[in-house]
């Protein structure tokens, strides 16, 4: 019998819970001596010894050795930052519009930014201190280009708390763009599944 | 005294060392593996094939630690109390035959160091000497576990070797000698004593999971309740030695269980020999099987067990043993 969760029905008596049938803790001293007869000889501590003895037999193992073997996490997994490239140019989506860098909780965002001789705003530094960063995904969210996404790189290890990762490091590499491996991240700030048939495209005529 | 007698005594006590020794090692491996398997899990894989070579690993580790002797304690005692356990427990192995005698080169070897009229007597008295390891290393210790673990093992001392004593008294009653060589000899002419004392086979194996600490009746060295007991400030080969003293123990018990009651090496054979090692092996494994099945008992429960109804059972037993032999 499957029971359907009902997350707001606080009701015990009708919610598929049921007391647990405990027999009454025996008082004395012919009581016990009459439990440990009855433990004793209905198998119990026999039962212990197959489950154990089977699952030895079975070696059904479920150890990760974890270096060599890794999970897969999921593709919303909030780890270290990258920063996307458009699909159509191959160029890198940030309009350096300092967003990320406001709404971060824990200022480990810091950005510079210049007009270049394009007269487009051009991000010159950019970095995230991973030692301060408590990925909380929210520079993803606010993201108006989806840019900055999450990526699932979780092993960090640093010879120090101020931790930097750089905009060149998070950027999807030209040649993976050129390959058309990018992958576009699925957590926060991310567009829902079927976007296109509900958004209109922004009208390019303006 | 001849001086060949003192040669092959010395050579066969100096190969006991070393190969018990080394099983003491490899019976860590073999416990953590078979835990491992049991609960799912790989066990220790990195150092070596299979992670074989993790016994050499923890022995490198065990040997150069530094040596620790904290402030408070009572030196001299914390310091000999690990060598009483590791040296009892190898002392009472001179009385058990590990294996059949056999010939080499021509030369007939009794795999025995000494083969005294007392055999039992003297294995369980000097087992029992063993408990003055944790007992002085945890009185020594100054530190409030140790201490808990010492009058534990005291409480659970006086428990479980009366059960012992006493359930072993019935097979000694049939034998009628303490030499386990008799014993093996008697068996192989009227068949197991398992068949005619089930009873008393039942008492002494329970007494000898309280007699080497493992685990329904792991009160001494309590892991989860009370840190490591006795070794929470032993560091080092001290550690090494409560440790080696523990599986030489449980190596030893595995041995004098089948002799008693499974009928030991037989008639001597090769085949007997296989036996007793195989028989060896399963109480062995017997022991990891309910560490990894078998919650622990508390230690009042362990001696209103020992003192309320395996103790009955066993005088019980005796007399029922004596009544048929009238």
């Amino acid at each position: 019998m499957k029971i359907e969760e009902q997350f707001n029905n606080r009701n015990v008596s009708d919610n598929g819970y049921f007391m647990v049938d405990i027999a009454d803790y025996p008082t004395t001293p012919w009581g016990k001596f009459k439990r440990v007869v009855k433990r004793t000889f209905r198998g119990e501590l026999f039962v212990g010894l197959w489950v154990v003895m089977r699952e030895m037999i079975r070696f059904d193992i479920h150890t990760v050795q974890y270096p060599e073997e890794k999970m897969p996490i999921g593709p919303r997994y909030r780890a270290v930052h990258k920063m996307k490239r458009l699909w159509e140019s191959d160029t890198e989506r940030c309009i350096g519009c300092g967003l990320c860098e406001k709404i971060c909780i824990s200022n480990c965002i810091r950005m510079e930014t210049k007009i270049d001789e394009n007269s487009r705003k051009e991000v010159s530094e950019y970095s995230i201190n991973l030692g301060r960063c408590i990925f909380c995904g929210y520079c993803a969210e606010v993201c108006p280009e989806l840019a900055i996404t999450h990526g699932g790189e979780y092993e960090n290890a640093s010879e120090q708390r101020e931790h930097f990762v750089l905009y060149e490091d998070m950027l999807t590499p030209l040649d993976k763009m050129k390959a058309g491996t990018q992958k576009e991240f699925e957590g926060f700030g991310a567009i829902t599944p079927h976007e296109d048939e509900r958004v209109k495209k922004t009208p390019l005529a303006y | 005294m001849e001086t060949a007698y003192l040669i092959e005594t010395i050579i066969k006590i100096v190969v006991i060392l070393l190969v018990f020794s080394a099983l003491a090692g490899l019976g860590t491996y073999f416990e953590r593996k078979i835990l491992a398997f049991m609960q799912r899990r790989l066990g220790p894989m990195y150092v070596g094939p299979f992670g074989l070579l993790q016994v050499a690993a923890d022995g490198v580790k065990l040997f150069t630690k530094e040596d620790i002797i904290p402030t408070n304690v009572v030196g001299r005692i914390f310091k000999l109390a690990p060598v009483i356990t590791a040296a009892t427990a190898f002392m009472a192995s001179a009385a058990i035959p590990f294996l059949p005698s056999f010939e080499l080169f021509g030369y007939k070897v009794n795999p025995i160091v000494s083969d005294i009229n007392i055999g039992i007597l003297y294995i369980l008295g000097v087992m029992g000497v063993g408990l003055y390891g944790p007992l002085l290393g945890g009185m020594a210790s100054a530190n409030k576990f140790s201490l808990i673990s010492a009058a534990r093992g005291a409480a659970v001392f006086i428990s479980y070797e009366v059960v012992t004593g006493l359930s072993i008294l019935a097979p000694i009653m049939m034998v009628g000698s303490l030499s386990l060589i008799d014993f093996n000899n008697y068996q192989a002419e009227n068949g197991w004593i398992i068949w005619s004392q089930p009873v008393a086979f039942i008492l002494f194996w329970i007494a000898a999971f309280a007699e080497t600490g493992r685990t329904p009746f792991h009160l001494i060295a309590n892991d989860h309740e009370i840190i490591d007991g006795f070794g929470t400030e032993y560091s080092g080969m001290r550690w090494g030695l409560f440790f080696i003293g523990e599986y030489a123990n449980m190596f030893f018990i595995s041995f004098v269980i089948p002799l008693i009651f499974l009928g030991g090496f037989g008639d001597g054979s090769v085949m007997g020999a296989l036996a007793l090692l195989g028989k060896m092996a399963f109480f062995f494994f017997f022991f990891l099987w309910t560490r990894a099945a078998w919650p622990d008992v508390r230690p009042d429960q362990l001696m209103w067990l020992c003192w309320k109804v395996l103790m009955p059972i066993a005088v019980i037993n005796i007399v029922i043993t004596g009544l048929v032999m009238m």
